[in-house]
């Protein structure tokens, strides 16, 4: 193994880089599921909210989708402690992360509620169904359908998105492995190895992606 | 087939199933119904007939509560639909109140509007098990036994992308009438189907009308219309401009514009 320094440093700083995939994989999974919830919520009141709750939500969404991700990271960072609401470093990445997903699929939501035939919920409210119960049989199960590939597809941007927490100081994958580089200047071959994990995990989410919708795809 | 006694049963004593009266719709500042007044009894089968843009869809809808009305009233059974006087004031009723008045009746759609995420037999039950609060066994063997009445059992299990443009309108027929509504509205459920598919629909709704289902349908198969109803409305511009059993209304009609409207359609 001396013969190759690259496999010993790996093997040496393993703790650390699993402990910023861990971090990866953490914050990820939170904004997207977080995010998702948040955006589920988004798109119901763009569809169905009123006059000024459409606005205040549209706001939202367009304020949101019109910054770049880098930018609301370090404002969620910068800015929250200044409005008093203490977080650590970590908190505030996340936030930023469930911000941008939430509008997104806010945005997906709305979207597929949308393009479903108005026939569908007339025949729903036809059978004496009340509007939740018209929302959860007979229009999400289609939306859902919809927003599937789209919002796979939202999830992987989070993941990308959540290297840009390693510039507020949050010790995941990307800032674990450039410590690790600082520490053994071999350079090339780390950022490749973080590169072709991030890739793993997006390959291992849009696989998935792609057979739950093969599972829930309609004849 | 006229039945003379149905047109004693809507003047004589017998409560009426459904009264419309005095129906006002607009949509914005365009007047669709001007002043509609239907009385069906219970059994009746009545067929509202007219060209296009006349209001006859909308006067269904309108009993089904999918539209708002400006003015008039609904009564299913006595029983006002939709608003409520309140303080002399009319208001709309809530939700709940409103998807209960749209259980008295069920509706059939030009455009079959099936699930597509359900099975035919899940398109069925889903309004048993969470409207009628029905268990799952017992709404099964409901709706079986109008899949099977529709001819459509065998097909349980099959999505509405499976099925042929008639078959999907027979289950949803059977959809509508496995929740036992007290009155069934048919808007134009033949429109939308290949010439070869209409009989097997049609036979279907005449098969319920013999049964004694009241019914209320709009349709442009004259020939149905005429072997299937106890009367017809003839409507016009948002009103009603003639009204009888069908052989009068087609072999004598009275209005000039009922006259026009025969000539340009084949019977």
């Amino acid at each position: 193994m001396t013969d190759y320094p690259f496999l010993m440093e790996l093997w040496a700083a393993r703790g650390a880089i699993l402990n910023g995939l861990g971090l990866t994989v953490a914050v990820s999974l939170l904004a997207i599921v977080l995010g998702s919830i948040l955006g589920l919520f988004v798109g119901i009141g763009l569809t169905y909210g009123g006059g000024m709750v459409r606005f205040a939500l549209r706001c939202y969404t367009e304020l949101i989708r019109g910054t770049p991700v880098f930018v609301l990271i370090l404002a969620c960072f910068y800015i929250l402690p200044v409005t008093g609401i203490q977080t650590t470093a970590f908190q505030a990445g996340l936030i930023g992360l469930l911000l941008f997903c939430g509008s997104h699929v806010g945005e997906i939501v709305r979207g597929a509620l949308q393009a479903i035939p108005r026939g569908q919920s007339e025949a729903g409210k036809a059978i004496g169904l009340s509007f939740s119960q018209n929302f959860v049989y007979v229009l999400m199960p289609q939306a859902l359908r919809q927003i599937l590939p789209t919002w796979v597809n939202a999830a992987t941007e989070i993941v990308k998105a959540s290297t840009l927490l390693s510039v507020i100081g949050v010790t995941e994958l990307l800032l674990a492995t450039q410590q690790v580089i600082s520490r053994t200047f071999i350079g090339m071959p780390f950022y490749l190895f973080a590169g072709a994990i991030y890739f793993a995990i997006n390959f291992a989410i849009e696989q998935l992606g792609r057979y739950a919708e093969r599972k829930v795809s309609l004849p | 087939m006229t039945h003379p006694e149905a047109s004693v049963a809507t003047t004589a004593a017998a409560p009426a199933l459904l009264r419309i009266q005095d129906l006002h719709k607009a949509f914005q500042t365009v007047e669709v119904l001007k002043g509609v007044d239907v009385t069906l009894a219970r059994g009746d089968v009545v067929t509202i007939i007219g060209s296009s843009g006349s209001g006859k869809t909308t006067l269904l809808r309108c009993v089904n509560l999918l539209e708002e009305f400006q003015r008039g009233r609904i009564e299913i059974d006595g029983q006002a639909i939709g608003y409520r006087e309140q303080g002399g004031r009319r208001v709309p009723c809530t939700g709940a109140e409103v998807a209960r008045h749209r259980a008295l009746t069920g509706m059939a759609f030009q455009q079959f509007n099936l699930f597509p995420h359900l099975t035919a037999l899940r398109n069925v039950t889903l309004g048993l098990i969470k409207v009628r609060k029905l268990a799952r066994d017992e709404a099964v063997a409901i709706a079986e036994k109008w899949l099977d009445r529709v001819g459509m059992l065998e097909r349980r299990n099959h999505y509405p992308g499976q099925l042929s443009g008639g078959q999907q309108q027979r289950v949803a027929i059977a959809r509508a009438v496995a929740m036992t509504p007290r009155l069934m509205l048919f808007d134009e459920v033949t429109s939308a189907l290949d010439p070869e598919l209409v009989n097997e629909v049609l036979s279907v709704v005449q098969g319920l009308a013999q049964d004694g289902m009241t019914m209320l349908l709009v349709t442009h198969e004259m020939r149905f219309a005429y072997e299937v109803s106890d009367r017809i409305i003839f409507m016009n511009q948002g009103r009603i401009e003639e009204e009888g059993p069908p052989a009068d209304l087609f072999n004598q009609p009275k209005s000039l514009r009922l006259k026009e409207f025969l000539k340009t359609i084949k019977i």
